[in-house]
């Protein structure tokens, strides 16, 4: 120990020296992200050169699909507004150590329930609306608590429970959708809720609903809970270290309860707002098409947005706006939409690996070594 | 008749999951986890159509081995010379496989998510008392018992035994550990390969965007179920391709599904592999540093 006291510019000089630490680690980070996006675009243009397809035109197209004009960055948040929500799912279970890849089974339910409660329930416009939301959160965390009692008693990987929870609500839903939610009147989707218990588009003509705010709103509360509440902290020390909650007391059943719990709130709204919060629609279609895959859209949003709720907005609007403009980009240049895919995994891939960019940089600099007049070696001995 | 079709039915759904789990089983013991078998299954399943296309069925298999040893090598080089994070690279590969085999389908045959695989271009099957039966089934038999015995009674099982367990023991006795790891990344791999293959150009004899249908995850419940013994990798996926082809036959059964609606009957391998894995799960220790990137001190 150091007998003598610290002077307060000395702790000040320390302080300054972590924030710059923090800041440099921040930006590197960001480095790391836009590196991985270039090389997706880069192999997503690849892969359309290569099947014959105009890449310029297919990303310009993308462009002014997703960003062009006032309707069409209503219709990128509008894309967003799901995947903010599903990527919290993925990131809030990660951040406590948790690979939660539940969200597309737990958002299927929960676009369910939005129909069961909408349809059916004819109240006041805010309290229609109030009670559908609060009804598909519920069935959302439902749907994620076995996943979370089987990792807490009986050690099943969650990847593997999720998973078959996937496949289970996704078959119960096809049942439910043609034989107790079906519309006598259209063979193609559910009953549609009741006038009362939409959420209309904020600019005529597009998309985007007051869904998107409470989106935003569940992203904030996320912030909150874990970086300003007793929980969340508990939440990340169970991811960093999980036998240091044990030691401090901590019930680890609970702490999986809690963030699958939370996860599977956040799963539910995200199906609700493709039925309440979405026009023109307002009913579940029979092939499942308007809740698609959003649930692993999720992933790549949380992955991008590296778990944290800010990144995951931003990380939102960024796939939102490959979902919105992918549109564009078919009647542009005849790439199918599925294109994006590509572009979304292979980001992915990237972000995987970001000791990759300090061994490349290592053996670069090492080849320029070789290039240059060796150095007199200095005598020394080394220790292996 | 229906006892041989359910046999044959279970024989059949038995072999993409016993492969795809006996490569990855190879793999976890030398200490690399792949969650990305789902979209190898996928991209090799269609690749594998592309060379049988070109090149008859065996041509196909091939196509479908290597393509998947090709994903399973970049899977491995990012797990163990890039130390990176083995499950994020493993979703990555399915998201991306969906994407490539979207275009394809549409690129290649202009009609946008199915393609059937014509008989020509089909693995011939072996006509057995039981009826018709896929040549493959012996594959995976044979498959599961070399993996068996390179992991049991070779030095390269030694070796690989040791760097899941403790890498750095491994390294100090002169175990070159990044290479046996990225060995058994690409032997996950090139199985699953075949594994694709089988699907596409002999069992179910299409292509379509989301042709293994969960089956990449089930191969990694019977990994579980296994225990990481090829052997019992066969009777795992005996047990769920059972549930599986139980499925596939009771939901064309008109007087089951008046009773029983197809979409639950469709819906029991995945409950059945749930249970199993509940039930055996408590008794399973994974090789102390699978999933974990080795760094040198």
């Amino acid at each position: 120990m150091d007998p003598r006291p610290v002077e307060p510019q000395e702790l000040d000089a320390i302080t300054r020296r972590e924030r710059r630490r923090q800041l440099r680690a921040a930006l590197g980070g960001l480095a790391e992200i836009l590196i991985a996006l270039v090389i997706g675009l880069g192999v997503g243009a690849l892969v359309m050169r290569g099947a014959g397809y105009n890449w310029r035109l297919a990303y310009e197209g993308l462009l002014i699909g997703s960003f062009g004009d006032q309707w069409a960055i209503a219709d990128t948040l509008a894309s967003a507004t799901p995947l903010i929500l599903t990527g919290l799912v993925f990131g809030l279970s990660a951040r406590a150590g948790y690979f939660n890849i539940g969200a597309q089974g737990q958002m299927v339910v929960g676009a369910l329930a939005a129909v069961a409660v909408g349809a059916h329930l004819s109240a006041p416009p805010v309290v229609a609306v109030t009670l559908a939301f609060l009804a598909s959160a519920l069935a959302g965390a439902i749907w994620a608590l076995p996943p979370a009692f089987l990792k807490a008693t009986r050690g099943v990987h969650e990847v593997i429970s999720t998973i078959m929870f996937n496949w289970i609500a996704h078959y119960t839903a096809l049942y439910l959708v043609f034989n107790v939610l079906n519309d006598p009147r259209s063979a193609e989707r559910t009953v549609r809720v009741l006038p009362g218990a939409r959420l209309g588009a904020l600019i005529p003509g597009a998309d985007m609903t007051a869904a998107i705010f409470v989106a935003v709103g569940v992203a904030v509360f996320m912030y909150w809970l874990l970086w300003h509440s007793p929980w969340g902290y508990e939440m990340r020390i169970a991811g960093l270290n999980p036998s240091a909650l044990r030691y401090a007391g901590a019930n680890p059943l609970w702490s999986v309860n809690l963030t699958f719990i939370l996860a599977g709130l956040a799963a539910g709204l995200a199906g609700a707002t493709q039925i309440i919060g979405r026009p023109p629609t307002y009913a579940l279609y029979g092939d499942l098409s308007n809740v698609r895959n959003l649930g692993f859209d999720g992933i790549a949003v949380a992955l991008i947005g590296r778990n944290h709720p800010l990144g995951i907005i931003l990380a939102a609007i960024f796939i939102g706006a490959m979902g919105a403009g992918a549109r564009m980009m078919q009647i542009m240049a005849g790439v199918p939409l599925d294109m994006v895919r590509i572009v979304h995994g292979t980001v992915i891939i990237a972000l995987a690996a970001p000791e990759a960019w300090t061994l490349l940089g290592k053996f670069l600099g090492r080849a320029r070594a070789r290039r240059a007049p060796a150095p007199p070696a200095p005598a020394k001995t080394v220790h292996r | 008749m229906l006892i041989s079709s359910l046999i044959l039915g279970a024989l059949h759904a038995m072999v993409p999951l016993t492969i795809t789990a006996t490569g990855e089983i190879l793999s976890e013991r030398a200490g690399v986890v792949n969650i990305g078998l789902e979209g190898i299954l996928l991209i090799s399943a269609f690749a594998a159509v592309v060379g049988a296309e070109a090149g008859g069925p065996l041509a196909g298999l091939m196509v479908g081995l290597l393509t998947g040893a090709l994903l399973g090598l970049i899977h491995g080089i990012i797990a163990v010379y890039f130390r990176g994070d083995q499950t994020v690279s493993g979703v990555g590969l399915n998201i991306l496989a969906l994407g490539v085999v979207a275009i394809g389908i549409v690129d290649r045959w202009g009609a946008a998510g199915f393609h059937r695989v014509e008989r020509a271009f089909r693995v011939p099957p072996l006509s057995t008392p039981l009826g018709p039966m896929s040549p493959m089934v012996i594959v995976t038999i044979l498959l599961a018992a070399l993996t068996w015995y390179l992991l049991q009674h070779t030095n390269l099982g030694l070796k690989i035994q040791a760097c899941g367990e403790n890498p750095a023991a491994a390294d100090a006795a002169g175990v070159r550990v990044e290479r046996v790891r990225l060995f058994g990344a690409v032997y996950a791999g090139a199985l699953t390969g075949i594994a694709g293959a089988y699907l596409s150009i002999d069992w179910l004899a299409t292509i379509t965007e989301n042709l293994p249908a969960g089956r990449g995850f089930i191969a990694l419940a019977t990994v579980v179920f296994s225990r990481l013994n090829p052997w019992l990798a066969v009777l795992g996926g005996l047990i769920f391709g059972f549930f599986d082809s139980l499925g596939l036959v009771a939901s064309t059964s008109q007087a089951l599904t008046r009773v029983i609606p197809y979409q639950f009957i469709q819906m029991m391998p995945y409950v059945v592999t749930l249970l199993v894995v509940a039930g055996v799960i408590g008794r399973f220790r994974a090789p102390a540093a699978s999933g974990q990137p080795y760094r040198r001190e």
